[in-house]
């Protein structure tokens, strides 16, 4: 496990389990606030975000990349809530309208504009291709320290690493306001919480690791990262900290041993290429939440 | 301004009203709150006095918690003023302590007693303040105030309804306010979670702070409060329970289809 | 083009597939409408992502078995039971977890895709040519549809369709009155099983068409845009299914002219389209008319505020108030009444007082109900009634 190891498989590794943590940190208090479904949204939306953005500055670097997702969210969001209000309609039918119709308009877009320059098409978008992030300049594990050749490092890691700095930032610093706000809403805002700006806050976070995730995973698999690391979690403790710690755990294992499964399992049983990382690591956060359902120690209502 | 008797008001009696307001430790003027474009509460005027126990009570639909949310901008009046001790409620929050239904509350959430306790001091703590022992301490005498610390490591959810509201009482004591706002802290609790409580209530109102309360029980207003509101979308009469609380009074606001509660003059007239 | 599109002259498969589509959309929006009037309107986007490992392992197997792995029936079977499992999963996690429904959807929504994902690139390393067929079915593609096909797409259809006509009754129950048909001994689980069981149908038909990240859209959208056209359970059904056919109609038309583009986000924002006007322009619900009552309506409790305060000589404390009295001639700049204020406020007052004394008096207890700070005592009472009243206003006292 030498070289090749380094130079193939540590990047997205390591950008994996970046981009397991970052969605399932803000998706402990998704599903806490019964919200997992907006993952769902969040991970749709996000591609006519990124390609209106495309449009607009011709490039993909990551700024407006990120702001063109965080002002879909956004808009989603509104739209979802002006839907509920003014038809009296249920949030799950109101998201569905919203987020399919903004996926359907990125999926025209995109395919109506030419985006062979940037790896930008529809494949990339619904699973990405974790695989391909490689750090061809590294020549072992000495590459670690060596300047030039961490400059080859592929854009994804550094960019993804920040995504989780920032999501992990927000939730150390707003834990209190969020553990209250979902406890008790009504006392929060006795308080003078402002709850609404937080949950959209929360919202746009989500939104920042799921475009953040967007080249490495595509946007599907991010639902799975909202969702199955935090309600695995859920299922172990019933203790916020804990489950919050338990849910990075699953997130990070899910992303090694998928991504181990994908590029090795096929050589392993005689086939040639790989298979879908992102899928795979969607498979392998499913398999743990599965054992926790069936085995957990606080699977069911007031245990 | 409630309309319950016509009066043409004079300018002393205006002022003698603003000067109440000011002293008033919730002060409520003008407010109005509708759900799309049913009315809940009309016009309200409501200056609650310090140091007293008032509840609120009214029938089913009456706005009794719309009342008590708009007051504490919990949700969005169409119009209306509150002042805290005279002052705007975003400068005084932290003199008010705020208990809502619990029906509101996530009960699966996952947290124990003593942190939900806790929650109670996010004024204090702020966003990042560690937790010390001395906040654990004042956590602690709050559970034990209303008898629950031997349920302090206890998951939320597995408790019983009156220990829940109990628990409730103790996050509001840990705030150590000067104003405790309840919404219906007596529905669905055991006689023994009751009669903790309202001790609670009334040594808060011993040592000078004020309680106000919507209360769905009728027959145990003259025992419990001092001061009563009889609400109907509208004030129907607010003061003193030996002024206020009677039959006359109770059927307005109930629309004469009081049948039930019976108002025994001699408890009322004290 | 599209107008040879439009009128089906553009050859028989592609009339077949219009027609199809057409269909779909109107089954899609009936079955939808049962869904959504349900609350369950998330659950078709589980069973949909989860048709994904099913339409894979299907191509693996037949051609395991040496035929051609793209025949649509036997991809559409294999669709057809890993939604089926899918959905028992959704199920399972929700009654034997402490986890919502949502959260059960999310995760069997997003890890059937995934497992589905690998299942696809695996086909892709087998047949580097054979993969364009399956990965239509994530956004639909009738371009270039084999004939066969098309007819398998129409005929599904009408079935479908015909199924939920026969189902029509215990489905509306459910829907439209749920305690009522419990009470009357229907299986609400059952009855929640079997619409499940024609979405899933639904789901699987429509594949080809939209595709299975979309087909939720045309469950959906055509309910809520019915929706803001009637609050009659009834009604919101035959909508929803008009406006389903239509949008299927003129998205697979439009499609059918531009063979490049996935068919699927058109025939979706075509929906979309029809449902934006709804939501802007609807007289009861719309963006417009809201707010436009709600204006209405806070100019009204403001003005009646402000004449009260005026009639017991107390002052307007907010701006609005004053603005609104200004501007409409009933007090001065400085906050003093004008004779038209006066009056106005006189009888604001009579009626609050007439009111006052109404809702106090169990014998008005029907008139009462309609209390609602604003409608004048008038509209309610005869004036018989009136007089009776206003006998009992005792005369007003200073203080």
């Amino acid at each position: 496990m030498g070289a090749e190891f380094v130079a193939l498989s540590l990047t997205p590794i390591l950008i994996g389990v970046c981009v397991a943590v970052a969605c399932a940190l803000p998706g402990n208090f998704l599903l806490l606030r019964s919200q997992a479904l907006i993952g769902d949204a969040i991970s749709h939306v996000v591609l006519p975000g990124i390609v209106v953005a495309f449009l607009l500055t011709g490039t993909v670097t990551t700024g407006p990349m990120l702001l063109g997702a965080a002002g879909a969210a956004v808009l989603a969001v509104v739209a979802i809530e002006a839907i509920r209000r003014l038809g009296r309609i249920e949030s799950g039918a109101a998201m569905g309208v919203v987020f399919t119709a903004m996926f359907a308009a990125g999926v025209l877009l995109l395919e109506r504009s030419d985006t062979s320059s940037v790896h930008l098409d529809v494949e990339h978008a619904l699973y990405g291709n974790l695989e391909s992030l490689i750090w061809l300049d590294a020549t072992g594990w000495a590459s670690l320290m060596d300047a030039s050749a961490l400059a080859g490092l592929p854009v994804e890691l550094p960019r993804m690493a920040l995504a989780l700095l920032v999501v992990g930032a927000f939730i150390a610093l707003f834990w209190r306001p969020l553990a209250l706000s979902t406890f008790d809403e009504g006392f929060a805002r006795g308080l003078g919480l402002r709850t609404g700006p937080l949950g959209l806050a929360l919202v746009v976070v989500s939104a920042i690791a799921a475009v953040a995730a967007f080249d490495a995973v595509g946007s599907i698999i991010v639902i799975a990262m909202f969702i199955c690391p935090p309600a695995a979690a859920r299922m172990m403790t019933n203790r916020l900290g804990h489950q919050v710690a338990w849910s990075m755990l699953f997130a990070a294992l899910a992303a090694i041993i998928g991504y181990v499964l994908a590029g090795y399992g096929p050589l392993w049983i005689g086939a040639s290429a790989s298979v879908s990382a992102a899928g795979m690591i969607a498979t392998v956060s499913g398999v743990i939440l599965a054992v926790a359902a069936m085995a957990g120690p606080h699977r069911t209502r007031g245990s | 301004m409630n309309v319950q008797n016509i009066h043409l008001v004079t300018d002393e009696a205006i002022e003698k009203a603003e000067a109440e307001r000011t002293a008033s430790p919730l002060a409520v003027r003008n407010l109005t709150v509708s759900y799309g474009q049913t009315p809940a509460i009309f016009f309200v005027d409501l200056t609650v006095r310090a140091g007293a126990m008032t509840a609120i009570v009214g029938p089913n639909g009456a706005g009794k918690s719309t009342l008590l949310k708009a007051a504490l901008d919990v949700i969005k009046p169409l119009a209306g003023t509150v002042t805290v001790f005279g002052a705007p409620l975003a400068e005084m929050r932290d003199r008010i302590a705020y208990v809502p239904q619990r029906a509101s509350v996530d009960w699966d959430f996952p947290t124990r007693v003593i942190d939900v306790v806790l929650m109670g001091m996010y004024r204090q703590l702020g966003l990042l303040g560690r937790v010390r022992s001395k906040h654990r301490a004042a956590a602690m005498d709050a559970l034990d105030r209303v008898g629950m610390t031997d349920f302090a490591t206890r998951q939320i959810g597995q408790l019983s309804g009156g220990q829940q509201q109990r628990v409730f009482l103790a996050r509001a004591l840990a705030q150590d306010a000067d104003v405790y706002v309840l919404d219906e802290p007596f529905a669905g609790v055991d006689a023994a979670t009751e009669r903790a409580i309202i001790g609670v209530l009334k040594d808060l109102r011993d040592t000078g702070r004020t309680v106000l309360a919507v209360h769905h029980d009728l027959a145990t207003v003259p025992d419990y409060f001092d001061d009563v509101v009889l609400l109907n979308t509208q004030i129907v009469a607010a003061g003193p329970v030996a002024d206020v609380f009677t039959e006359d009074n109770l059927q307005a606001a109930y629309g004469g289809r009081l049948t039930t509660a019976r108002v025994d003059p001699e408890s009322v007239a004290g | 083009m599209l107008g040879d599109a439009l009128l089906l002259q553009l050859g028989y498969n592609a009339t077949l597939v219009t027609l199809g589509a057409a269909l779909l959309g109107i089954t899609a929006g009936v079955a939808g409408t049962f869904l959504f009037l349900r609350k369950r309107a998330l659950v078709s986007d589980a069973i949909s992502h989860a048709t994904l490992p099913g339409v894979g392992l299907a191509f693996v197997l037949m051609v395991a078995l040496g035929g051609d792995g793209r025949w649509l029936p036997g991809l559409l079977l294999g669709a057809a039971v890993s939604a089926a499992i899918g959905l028992l999963c959704v199920q399972g996690l929700t009654r034997a977890t402490r986890l919502g429904e949502d959260a059960a959807i999310g995760a069997v929504l997003s890890v059937f895709f995934g497992f589905g994902i690998v299942i696809l690139t695996v086909v892709q390393t087998m047949t580097a040519g054979q993969q364009a067929g399956l990965e239509g079915f994530l956004l639909g593609s009738t371009a270039g549809m084999l004939r066969g096909d098309a007819v398998l797409l129409a005929v599904s259809a009408a079935a479908v369709l015909a199924l939920v006509l026969i189902l029509r009754r215990p489905l509306e129950l459910a829907a439209f009155d749920p305690g009522y048909a419990e009470a009357t001994g229907w299986s609400l689980g059952r009855i929640d099983l079997a619409m499940m069981g024609i979405v899933l149908v639904v789901t699987v038909v429509g594949l080809k068409v939209v595709g299975l990240i979309l087909i939720v859209a045309l469950l959906i959208v055509p309910a809520v845009t019915a929706r803001f056209w009637t609050d009659r359970a009834g009604h919101v059904v035959i909508i929803a299914g008009a406006v389903g056919g239509i949008s299927g109609y003129i998205g697979a038309a439009i499609s059918a002219v531009a063979p490049a583009l996935p068919t699927g986000p058109i025939v979706v924002l075509v929906g979309f389209l029809l449902f934006l006007v709804s939501l802007l322009f609807s007289p009861g619900r719309g963006v417009l008319a809201s707010l436009l009552m709600h204006r209405r309506y806070q100019r009204r409790v403001h003005m009646r505020q402000g004449l009260l305060a005026l009639a017991q000589g107390q002052p307007i404390f907010e701006a609005l108030t004053r603005r609104l009295m200004h501007r409409a001639g009933l007090i001065l700049p400085d906050g003093v009444a004008t004779q038209s204020g006066q009056a106005a406020a006189s009888k604001a007052l009579l009626d609050e007082t007439r009111w006052a004394l109404v809702r106090a008096d169990s014998s008005f207890a029907v008139a009462a109900t309609r209390y609602d700070g604003l409608t004048p005592i008038e509209d309610v009472l005869t004036p018989d009634q009136l007089r009776d009243v206003d006998g009992r206003i005792s005369a007003p006292k200073a203080v």
